[in-house]
This record gives structure tokens, sequence and C-alpha cells, in this order.
């Protein structure tokens, strides 16, 4: 698989990252020389093996449905940027 | 050109669990904003979410009241996108080996049946709320509310096999009451408990190649997604029509217009990049707890429905009525295992007692009237103690006081006369100064019996036995 330019520039822009031109030119050849080397993974037949899901072989870890005490509006927002009457508060979003 | 719309539908359904899906924030609707979270659901970093098992086990009841599969192993994977509302970036979901696959539903329009299919039901995490206006000194900007963040929902798939909006409406409605049915679910579609998006397109008749969908989003009633898909379904065929071409989009419906207007900002083509969430690990769902979950199914209404015409002699018309939703069929059925006559049951339930509900706006679960005091009313109509039309003074008594029948009766003076010496002497006295209404019906006029009938019950305040009071009427008045 080669990486073009274009894939980078479309991730970044999933991801809202904004790259110069030059880390536009450098991110599309290291990203590409880390897929060549993950290509060598394809010289495996994996016919019949079930994708890994999780690395750790375990399964269902629950909890019961009891409800516990939040941590509270003032813990909750400690961190806001900006906040208002209880809420987070964020630049105008429009549907 | 004739067009054929295709739809299917997506439907989120909001689980009645205690807690989030993911942490023990709790879920009641309606607190202060952002009083209902933790590190969890705030995605704050090196929180760990942990699955909550009463939302597994409503899956696999859902699952199974609509004829799916359920999967021995299902895996959690990431939906990324960034959104306001969603803390984390990514939204907790099932993509590739989701809980429920293959189920399908019955439906009925306009008496033809059809099977809906249901591609797959799959859990995952709702996302917080953004609150636009309201808030005192915002100003233009836009509030977030993270209760909601981490509640847990189904999202339940259909195949686009649905032909027309109310081939889309009845699916709905059929989903919904199995859900409330279930109890896992309490279908509220103001609050947002039951929200359904529908996909739409249209294509020539007879082809058999669907044409470029549009997404409808925001329809939270019934009515709404009627009027939406038959909108939208008449937007595409202008459209096409017009020489134009249906983009692939996400559009909102509008309620106060009944239109569907283009999402702006959305044009950009998702790419969720899914991935199993290394967070959880996968889920393993042996025979044995399904059969567990299958055993403890309440009976569903397609069932009851079956059942109340089959077993029960019920006509079509009161078993739909009396099974629309489980608790008043269960109070129905109360009452029917105290007093086993289906059809005079039935009648008072429909009648009567959904009267009373409607004039108060109770729920039939806080009925004042309870299947035990219906039942016992109804022992006093056959036994002669009151009349049916007594019975229904009786009836509102009871609504009022909670009182016995018996004890209402006892205090009213309502016990039936069936005294024929007490009527006799009423009678007497009604043809008496009726001369001339008697001499029409000797001459024929066999009508104005209704009127001695009425005369002889207003006269004993409507307590005389009506079948004695026809019986000595006739023998006076041939006689």
């Amino acid at each position: 698989m080669k990486i073009t330019r274009a894939d980078v520039e479309h991730v970044a822009k999933l991801a809202r990252l904004e790259l110069t031109e030059e880390e536009a030119a450098t991110f599309t050849g290291q990203m590409d020389a880390i897929l060549a080397y993950v290509e060598k993974l394809n010289e495996l037949d994996t016919a019949g093996i079930v994708p890994t899901a999780h690395a750790v072989p375990m399964e269902n870890a629950f909890r019961e449905d009891v409800a516990t005490p939040s941590i509270g509006i003032d813990n909750a927002l400690a961190n806001a940027p900006s906040r208002v009457d209880g809420f987070f508060r964020v630049p105008k979003v429009i549907e | 050109m004739k067009y054929q719309a295709v739809i299917g539908l997506e439907v989120h359904v909001q689980l009645l669990t205690n807690s989030k899906i993911f942490c023990g924030c709790s879920t009641k609707f309606g607190a202060a904003p952002n009083s209902q979270t933790c590190p969890v659901c705030l995605g704050l970093p090196g929180a760990l979410p942990v699955l909550n098992k009463q939302v597994v086990e409503y899956a696999i009841r859902a699952g199974l009241a609509t004829n799916h599969s359920i999967a021995p192993r299902s895996v959690f994977a990431r939906k990324n996108y960034f959104y306001p509302d969603l803390p984390k970036g990514y939204q907790i979901s099932q993509y590739e080996l989701p809980i429920c696959i293959n189920g399908h539903l019955d439906i009925e329009v306009e008496g033809e049946a059809k099977r809906i299919g249901i591609t797959r039901i799959h859990m995952e995490e709702d996302a917080g709320k953004l609150v636009h206006a309201d808030v005192p000194g915002v100003g233009d900007d836009s509030c977030v509310d993270l209760n909601r963040a981490c509640t847990p929902l189904l999202e339940v798939v259909s195949e686009p096999d649905l032909r027309s909006a109310d081939e889309a409406v009845a699916y709905l409605k059929k989903l919904h009451q199995i859900v409330v049915y279930l109890g896992i679910c309490d279908g509220n579609m103001e609050e947002g408990s039951f929200r359904c998006d529908a996909n739409v397109s249209v294509m020539p008749v007879g082809s058999d190649t669907f044409g470029t969908r549009a997404e409808i989003k925001n329809v939270n009633s019934f009515k709404f997604v009627k009027q939406a898909i038959e909108y939208e379904i008449e937007r595409q065929i202008e459209l096409i029509e017009d020489g134009g071409k249906v983009v692939q989009e996400t559009r909102l419906f509008d309620p106060n217009s009944g239109t569907t207007r283009s999402m702006r900002g959305k044009e950009e083509a998702h790419d969720y990049r899914y991935f199993p969430d290394p967070d959880l690990v996968p889920l393993v769902i042996s025979d044995d707890w399904v059969e567990d979950v299958r055993l403890s199914l309440p009976e569903l209404p397609a069932s009851r429905l079956a059942r109340y015409q089959t077993e029960l002699g019920l006509p079509f018309y009161d078993a739909e009525v009396l099974t629309a939703t489980r608790e008043l069929a269960d109070y129905f059925e109360a009452c029917l295992a105290l007093y086993p006559q289906a059809k005079p049951v039935a009648n008072w339930v429909m009648g009567e007692v959904t009267r009373g509900l409607n004039d108060s706006g109770l729920a039939i679960t806080a009925c004042p009237v309870t299947p035990e005091l219906l039942a016992e009313l109804l022992k006093l109509i056959d036994a002669g103690t009151i009349s049916n039309k007594i019975a229904k003074t009786v009836f509102d008594e009871m609504w009022q006081s909670g009182k016995a029948p018996a004890v209402i009766v006892e205090e009213k003076g309502l016990v039936q006369v069936s005294d024929t010496g007490e009527i006799e002497k009423i009678i007497d006295e009604i043809l008496a100064t009726n001369q001339g209404q008697v001499d029409e019906f000797r001459g024929g006029k066999e009508k104005v019996f209704g009127f001695f009938v009425g005369q002889v019950m207003r006269a004993s305040k409507g307590k005389a036995n009506p079948a004695v009071v026809n019986d000595l009427l006739l023998k006076k008045l041939k006689g």
C-alpha cells in the first residue's frame, strides 16, 4: 500500500489537525514507511484465523446495574475552559 | 413515470437501567445539567469503562422477541468522530460483531401481512445533549450537558424492506410495543427514549436497483415519521422528474413546516475508522444464558392477541385494544382470573375503565377501581343484586371512594328490586295515570311499550329489575 499526500491530508482533517506543507510531506514518507514495515504480515496465511479483538485472553468483565454517586457539577466542570450555569460552554454548534 | 419508495429504519431504544452502560452514574431523566457525570462518561484520561450486565440482558431480550440469533461472541468498537456532545472523540458501539443478527417482525397494513427483516441490534452509548437557547448569559454559544452521555442504547437496524410511510409507521409501532412490553424501555418518544432515523430512496416501479438514499434525522413521533417520509418521497420524485439527482446526505426533519432540509456541514463523507475498543474485553454469551432469558420473557403482544381470539373467543377489535399495552392486558387478565367471562370483562375494561382513565388522565396501573373491585361488581350484576345500569353508578362511586361495590350498594340503597309485588304496585299506578297510552298499545301501537318501561324504571329510581318489569308489563297490558 502506498500512502499518498491525499491520504495524509484526509486523516489530518478527520483528526482536526492542521499540517504545514513540510509536515504533510514528512508524514507522507513516514506513514508510508511504517505501513511498508507492517506489510510484512501480509506474507502470512491468515485464512481461518479469527481476528484478534483484544490482546488479553479474557472475556465478560461486568458490573451490576447499580447507580453510584457522581462526582458533582463543580468537579465535572473543573477543567472546562468555559462554563455557564452548570453547562460546558462551547462555540456555537450549527445544525 | 411511477416510482416506488424504499425505506429502512434505524431505531435507537434507550434502555431502562438504573445506571449508565459503562459507569455507575444514574440515568434518571431531568436532573440538573452535568450532575450525573463521572470520569468515565466525561471521557477523562485514564478512566476505564466496565460493561453493565443488565444492558446485555436487555439486548438479549430484545433480540429474542424480534426473532434474532444471539451472537455467541460479540465485540465493542470505537466509532470515531468529533462533536461537542461526545467527550471522548469516539462513541463506544458495536460494528462487525453485534450482539443480535438476522431478526424480523411481521406487520400488517390494510389487512395485508408482511415480514420486515431486521439486520441487527447492537449496544452502544448515547452522546450528551447540546442546548442552544434558554440559558441566560450564554449569548451565541452552545451549552453541553453530559448527563445523557454513556446512557445505554440499543440500535435496531431494519432491512430496506419497507415500501411506504404507512408500513414504516406500522413497523415502528410494533417495535415500540415490544420494547415497552419487555420492560426494557419506557417508550417515551418526546423525551427521546425511542428515536428513529429513516433512510429513504425512490426507484422506478419494477426496478430492482435502489436509488440514492437520504437519511432523515430527528423524527420523534409516529405522526412525524409518516410526515417526514411522505414529504421526502415527494421531494425525491419531484427532483428526479425535474432532471435532478438525489444526493446522499443527512436531512433534518422540521416538525413546524413538515419538511426536511439538508444538514449543512455534514457533507464530508463519514469515515468513522471503527476498530475494536481495547478497553473492553469481548462479550461471550452462553446458550444457557440465552435460554434463561428466553424463559423469563413475558408473553408478547402478538401471542396475546392470538390467544384472546382463539382461547377467549374475543373479536379481533377487542383483542387488539386490550393488548395495546402490557399493563392494560395484565389488568384485563387479573380481572378475568376472578370473573372468568371474557366478553363482559372486555366490555367493562374497554368501556367504563378506559373512559375513567381518559377523563382522569390516570394510568391503568393507578386505576382506583382495581381488577378485584371490578370482578366483584360483575358478580353483583350476575347475582341480580344490581342492574347493568346501576352498576355504572356503583362503578363511578368506586372510582371516587375506592369502596367495595357491595358496600356502596348497601350504603346507597341501590339493591335491585326483583320483588314482583313491589314492581306490580308501581306498574298499576303508571297504567292508571296513562290510560291514553294503554289504549294506544291495545289498539296495536306496540311501540309505546318502551314508554311504559321508561316510566316504571324512573318511578323505581332505576332499581327495578328490567327483566321482571318487562314480564309484568306485558302480562298486564295484554291481559
